[in-house]
């Protein structure tokens, strides 16, 4: 944990009491609702707001405590807005520039083309801001961001305020970000579905106090977080591409515990992958069915079985390999197979439920 | 117009002088006014001092009140009984009353609403957001200022150089009071128009008069213009 965070801050009848640490690798989620302070804690982190009594450690420097602020740009890291943000009377190439020129040539992490390949702006580097798409400005404020090599990556709703294609147009440059720069990455979000894609972390804010920390696989499946009885809920795991099926188009994904079918991927063999297997597409037998159109079939142990939102259903979690999978299922069911905690389920998930 | 209008006859000797004295007049002002006027802007449009409110009132009055009170009290102030020229009799220098030196205080204050409130709005529609960006992107306030406040608040430079140009070749009478009417020394063109009309020479004001209309109309086409090229930035599809 190397960015530990205190504060306290009240306006008006907002309070947020945020004691929380981040880790200093891979990509960690601020996850609340619209007003649960998200934004506001990301912008002490930044130092954009200077909140008094609050205290800031990152990587063993003090960015902020009782008597000292480290200023923004001191701060080396780099920020990304929910709006655009960038200069209006610069072109691309000069926005990209601006963080480039600002970090000694010994500290740059990438080169000027690194970014623009990876954000996909080769023919847009000569376009002005207000030449451009919702989703083109948006990846070239992510380059500008990268291009200043900062030690965190702090994005504020990258794919908020943009349309579904644009956002379908984003969502693979931030995954390559994720998987090809080992930069650390904090970023705000209100949309589980994106957090499931992208983060490694997760700390949940709840009308501005931290309601729960931890491996993004684990709150994902507590029961006693609202997490799991969102309509989305569902399991992330972490598997590695060990087949391809050409003539069904299908590839295989081994993961602790088991392995599973989904659609074919374009992506080589041994590639690692993320796995979301959606609580309501899983069903539960007590034995390895047989002559089944299902062929993703994972056993494991029941955890436990809990109430959900609606009184019909229940969220029963399985223990596959060393992560938890989370089926959402009626209650009738769980009374007719007898399930409870300790009985060895079959999981089974429709290879079609994995085609996302 | 005269049919030798261009010629050099057009302008007598006297004109010419104080022509030559309303323009370095007015390049002074605007040089000294956007030292001065850039920072107070900035100031204006980014703090929230109880101060502000009042600063405001203050280098807005030369907009309403008579020229004719600004130069009466900028003459007791400056002449030798008063504390600038007090100072300046400390320094060694002669009073600033009647002195060219003493025209561009009087035109600086006179102008000083004209530059300073282009500039702060400009300022203030540069927004948080742009600057904020530019510090996460390791830009020192100073670095921020000048790359991007300034820049995206080009407009607002200009509309006040441009204004104050042409307010102080306009200017009547805060120099009359301050300056006397010297030529060669402190006659201004607009002064020597009043001369011209007084002594019935309506052919050498309307020379003047002309030659101030068309600049003065040619700097206020530049300013519109540059505001126009604000709404209707071009977006190609």
């Amino acid at each position: 944990m190397t960015l530990a965070v205190s504060v306290d801050l009240k306006r008006g009848d907002f309070r947020l009491q945020a004691d929380c640490a981040f880790p200093a690798d891979g990509t960690s989620a601020l996850f609340g609702r619209s007003g649960s302070g998200k934004t506001t804690l990301l912008r002490c982190i930044a130092g954009l707001e200077r909140v008094p009594g609050a205290r800031l450690h990152f990587q063993g420097e003090t960015w902020q405590d009782a008597g000292r602020f480290v200023p923004p740009h001191r701060r080396r890291l780099a920020y990304v807005f929910q709006e655009s943000s960038l200069f209006p009377h610069l072109d691309v190439r000069r926005n990209l520039e601006y963080g480039l020129r600002r970090v000694p040539p010994a500290q740059r992490r990438l080169t000027f083309d690194d970014a623009v390949a990876l954000m996909g702006l080769a023919d847009l580097i000569d376009h002005r801001p207000e030449q451009l798409s919702g989703g083109q400005r948006r990846r070239a404020a992510i380059a500008r961001a990268l291009l200043s090599s900062p030690r965190l990556l702090l994005m504020d709703e990258p794919l908020s305020s943009l349309d579904l294609e644009s956002r379908a147009e984003l969502l693979p440059h931030l995954e390559r970000l994720r998987d090809e720069l080992s930069m650390p990455i904090l970023y705000v979000s209100h949309e589980i579905g994106e957090v499931m894609r992208l983060a490694d972390h997760l700390t949940l804010l709840e009308s501005g106090r931290v309601r729960a920390q931890g491996a993004l696989h684990e709150l994902l499946a507590r029961p006693d977080l609202p997490l799991a009885h969102l309509e989305e809920a569902g399991s992330v795991f972490e598997g590695v591409i060990t087949g391809h099926d050409e003539q069904y188009h299908l590839s295989q994904v081994d993961i602790p515990g088991g392995r599973v079918a989904l659609a074919r991927r374009p992506v080589p063999i041994g590639q690692r992958v993320r796995v979301r297997i959606d609580a309501r597409d899983v069903s539960l037998a007590l034995k390895p069915p047989e002559a089944s159109s299902i062929t993703n079939i994972l056993p494991g142990p029941v955890v436990d079985v809990s109430p959900d939102r609606d009184p019909a259903q229940c969220l029963v979690r399985i223990a596959i390999g060393e992560r938890w999978l989370l089926a959402r299922v009626t209650r009738r069911s769980v009374d007719r197979l007898a399930i409870r905690p300790g009985s060895r389920v079959y999981a089974q998930i429709k290879s079609v439920a994995l085609m996302r | 117009m005269d049919s030798n209008a261009l010629s050099a006859g057009y302008y007598s000797p006297e004109d010419l002088a104080a022509l030559w004295i309303s323009l370095k007049l007015a390049t002074c002002t605007v040089v000294l006014l956007l030292l001065l006027c850039t920072p107070l802007a900035w100031w204006l449009a980014t703090r929230r001092s109880r101060l502000r409110t009042l600063v405001e009132a203050l280098v807005a009055l030369p907009l309403v009140l008579p020229p004719t009170v600004l130069g009466f009290y900028l003459l007791l102030f400056l002449g030798p009984r008063g504390g600038g020229g007090w100072l300046t009799g400390r320094l060694g220098l002669a009073p600033l009353s009647f002195s060219f030196g003493g025209l561009v205080i009087g035109s600086v204050l006179y102008s000083l609403p004209f530059v300073l409130q282009p500039i702060q709005n400009a300022f203030q529609a540069v927004g948080v957001r742009a600057l904020e960006a530019a510090a996460t992107l390791g830009a020192s306030p100073r670095d921020r200022f000048f790359t991007i406040a300034v820049p995206l608040a080009r407009r607002g430079f200009l509309t006040g150089a441009v204004l104050a140009f042409a307010h102080t070749l306009g200017e009547f009478g805060v120099v009359l009071m301050l300056g006397g009417n010297i030529p060669g020394r402190t006659q201004t063109t607009s002064i020597l128009i009043y001369n011209h009309v007084e002594a019935l020479d309506y052919r050498g004001a309307h020379h003047l008069s002309m030659t101030l209309l068309v600049a003065c109309f040619a700097m206020l086409l530049v300013v519109y213009s540059a505001q126009r090229g604000v709404r209707a930035s071009p977006v190609p599809t």
